[in-house]
């Protein structure tokens, strides 16, 4: 299979993409839509022909890079205040992130 | 669902066995977070140590804190383990806030530290084995606070808040084999697991072990099965059990309430229940969730960690005198019964005498002072001994200025309630207070003279030579100098002042 084969699948729509876009809370123009929409389709593209090749003797690839051991000093860097750490957030109460209702009444 | 109804203890463990798996949470007490450079400080202002890291901000990239994993090692060594020569951590994901990336760092199926095993002592002398089926790394999760609702449980709440500060503390799990064959005894087992490990991790100095504040968790999973059967029942996992005595009741509540299912022809429901403190029971939470659900992945951006021999080598050389070793040791060097010993460390007095003993005081004077005087104390203000304001290097003074005739025990009992309210130090309460012997002889004869003027019949009696009659006389002085005088060197004077006249 070459690169330029395209996806098994069907291609990824513009309402999958917005629908993405809300779960990640990310705001997303109309021509956007239509860019992630093709790239997006790239990228599964790629993925799918890593499964084609995927064989049980063959050990899934979790790092590119040979690297072990890589490790910091426990020593403390500034992070950031209570002011910036909440500047993102949609909700605040005291200095705390506030989230809707996560599950609902006991049965 | 209703209550069920509890089957007596004694018919629980007639008819079952039960096996216990114990899960247990430590955080470490590392400067810093597993995967960022945040500080770990209990109780500081909701989300002030924090990072774009443990934030789960986009662009952000964790790295592992080596003195974690140093720590996880030396526990893996301390619990007997093998430590794994390579392995990666994984994410653990899940939606739930209170992880911001939406996963948990953890390790999951290449863990650091695999079997192991830990030797309890019960209270009778009687030894168990533990085995440890792991202990790995993860991060500890935010703190959720849920508002609304009637418990302030996360059912019905309207809210919930998200202090992020905890959310990425190393904490180490682990996890031991099922424990089977320990029938009635079950619950206190599980107690002296918790305790055991308490005290090993504390000699390790590896984490606060504080139950209280969270930095030593329990999850208790408890199964029956009818007695002689070898295949394991349904088990629950009780969550929430915040103290020693806590484990001990919500494995027992569990047996209980397991029995009584099975014994209705129920069957048990496999589910994650919450302790209740209050009345010591347990009530369903969750439904326990399957290993698949959490889609599991080894993490891509932390490298794989493979400790070299020579690092394992050289952690194991730290290890400190194990908790049970250095207790025979004290036992030896103290003088103590089995019994004795077992009091103090029940009491939770043994480290406050130690370290009043290190602090120059006698090790028979730093007991009593400890296991009666300072008990009382902490008991009348329900605290726990260690809570009490008063450190030993204070008690070590005290009992060295009683030594040098500065105090004596009474007024030594004074410096020490100084002490206890806030006044400072032991030398600070004896200036402020005033509460030095009065040890200048003429003080003290002055005091003597005018307490025998005031009482001739009894200074009659003395010079007929019956010398308990002197008794009254020391008592008159002592009230005089409010019981700043030594009693007997009061009495030495009595006697030679009133020959005198």
């Amino acid at each position: 299979m070459s690169l330029d084969t395209p996806p098994p699948s069907g291609a990824i729509t513009r309402d999958e993409v917005a629908h993405l876009a809300r779960l990640a809370r990310l705001a997303v123009t109309d021509d956007e839509l239509d860019v992630f929409a093709g790239q997006l389709d790239v990228i599964l593209g790629a993925v799918a022909r890593v499964g084609e090749v995927a064989a049980d003797d063959i050990p899934p690839t979790s790092h590119a890079v040979p690297l072990s051991n890589v490790f910091r000093p426990d020593e403390r860097r500034p992070g950031l205040t209570q002011e910036q750490a909440l500047s993102g957030a949609p909700a605040v109460e005291d200095g705390r992130f506030r989230v809707p209702q996560i599950l609902g009444e006991e049965q | 669902m209703s209550a069920p109804t509890l089957v007596d203890y004694d018919e629980v463990v007639e008819r079952f066995d039960p096996v216990l798996g114990l899960e247990v949470h430590v955080e470490l007490s590392t400067n810093t977070k597993m995967f960022c450079g945040c500080p770990t400080d209990f109780g500081a202002e909701p989300n002030t140590q924090v990072c774009p890291t443990c934030l789960g901000l986009p662009g952000s990239l964790p790295v592992i804190n080596h003195a974690a994993v140093g720590s996880a090692i030396r526990i893996g060594l301390a619990l007997n383990c093998t430590i794994a020569p390579w392995g990666r951590f994984a994410r653990k994901n899940y939606f739930y806030p209170d992880m911001p990336k939406n996963f948990q760092t953890s390790q999951y199926d290449e863990p650091i530290a695999v079997n192991g095993y830990l030797d309890l002592e019960l209270d009778d002398g009687s030894v168990v084995r533990v085995g440890i089926e792991r202990a790995h790394m993860e991060e500890d999760t935010g703190k959720s606070l849920h508002v609304g609702g009637a418990t302030g449980r996360i059912h019905g709440a309207e809210y919930s808040l998200l202090d992020y500060n905890r959310a990425g503390v190393p904490l180490i799990e682990i996890v031991t084999k099922p424990i089977t064959g320990t029938g009635a005894r079950a619950p206190e087992v599980a107690r002296a697991y918790v305790t055991a490990l308490r005290d090993l991790l504390r000699a390790l100095d590896v984490s606060d072990v504080r139950m209280d504040q969270g930095s030593l968790r329990c999850d208790a999973n408890v199964s029956l099965m009818p007695r002689g059967s070898s295949e394991f029942g349904t088990r629950t996992e009780t969550k929430n059990v915040n103290s020693l005595r806590s484990v001990e009741r919500a494995v027992r509540y569990e047996m209980t309430r397991q029995a009584a299912v099975l014994l209705a022809g129920g069957t048990v429901v496999q589910e994650t229940r919450h302790f209740d403190e209050a009345t010591g029971t347990t009530s369903p939470g969750r439904r326990k969730e399957t290993a698949e659900d959490y889609r599991y992945f080894p993490e891509p951006d932390l490298a794989p960690i493979a400790p070299s021999d020579e690092w394992v080598e050289q952690l194991h050389s730290t290890l400190p005198e194990m908790p049970w070793e250095h207790r025979k040791r004290v036992k030896a060097e103290w003088g103590l019964s089995d019994e004795e010993l077992r009091d103090l460390v029940n009491a939770g007095a043994l480290e406050l005498i130690e370290a009043t003993v290190a602090a120059g005081a006698p090790s028979s004077e730093a007991r009593s002072w400890w296991v009666s005087y300072l008990a009382q104390q902490a008991n009348t203000r329900g605290i726990a001994l260690d809570a009490l304001p008063i450190r030993p290097a204070d008690v070590a003074r005290v009992i060295e200025l009683v030594a040098a005739g500065e105090l004596t025990n009474k007024l030594a009992r004074q410096v020490v309630d100084g002490v206890l309210a806030g006044e400072g130090g032991p030398d600070e309460v004896v200036e402020q207070r005033g509460l030095k012997v009065v040890s200048d002889d003429g003080a003290l004869i002055a005091a003597v003279d005018e307490a025998l003027a005031a009482q001739p019949d009894v200074v009659e009696k003395i010079r007929g030579g019956k010398v308990q009659a002197a008794g009254a006389i020391v008592g008159a002085v002592m009230k005089a100098t409010k019981g700043q005088a030594d009693a007997k060197r009061v009495r030495e004077l009595v006697l030679q002042r009133a020959a005198r006249e």
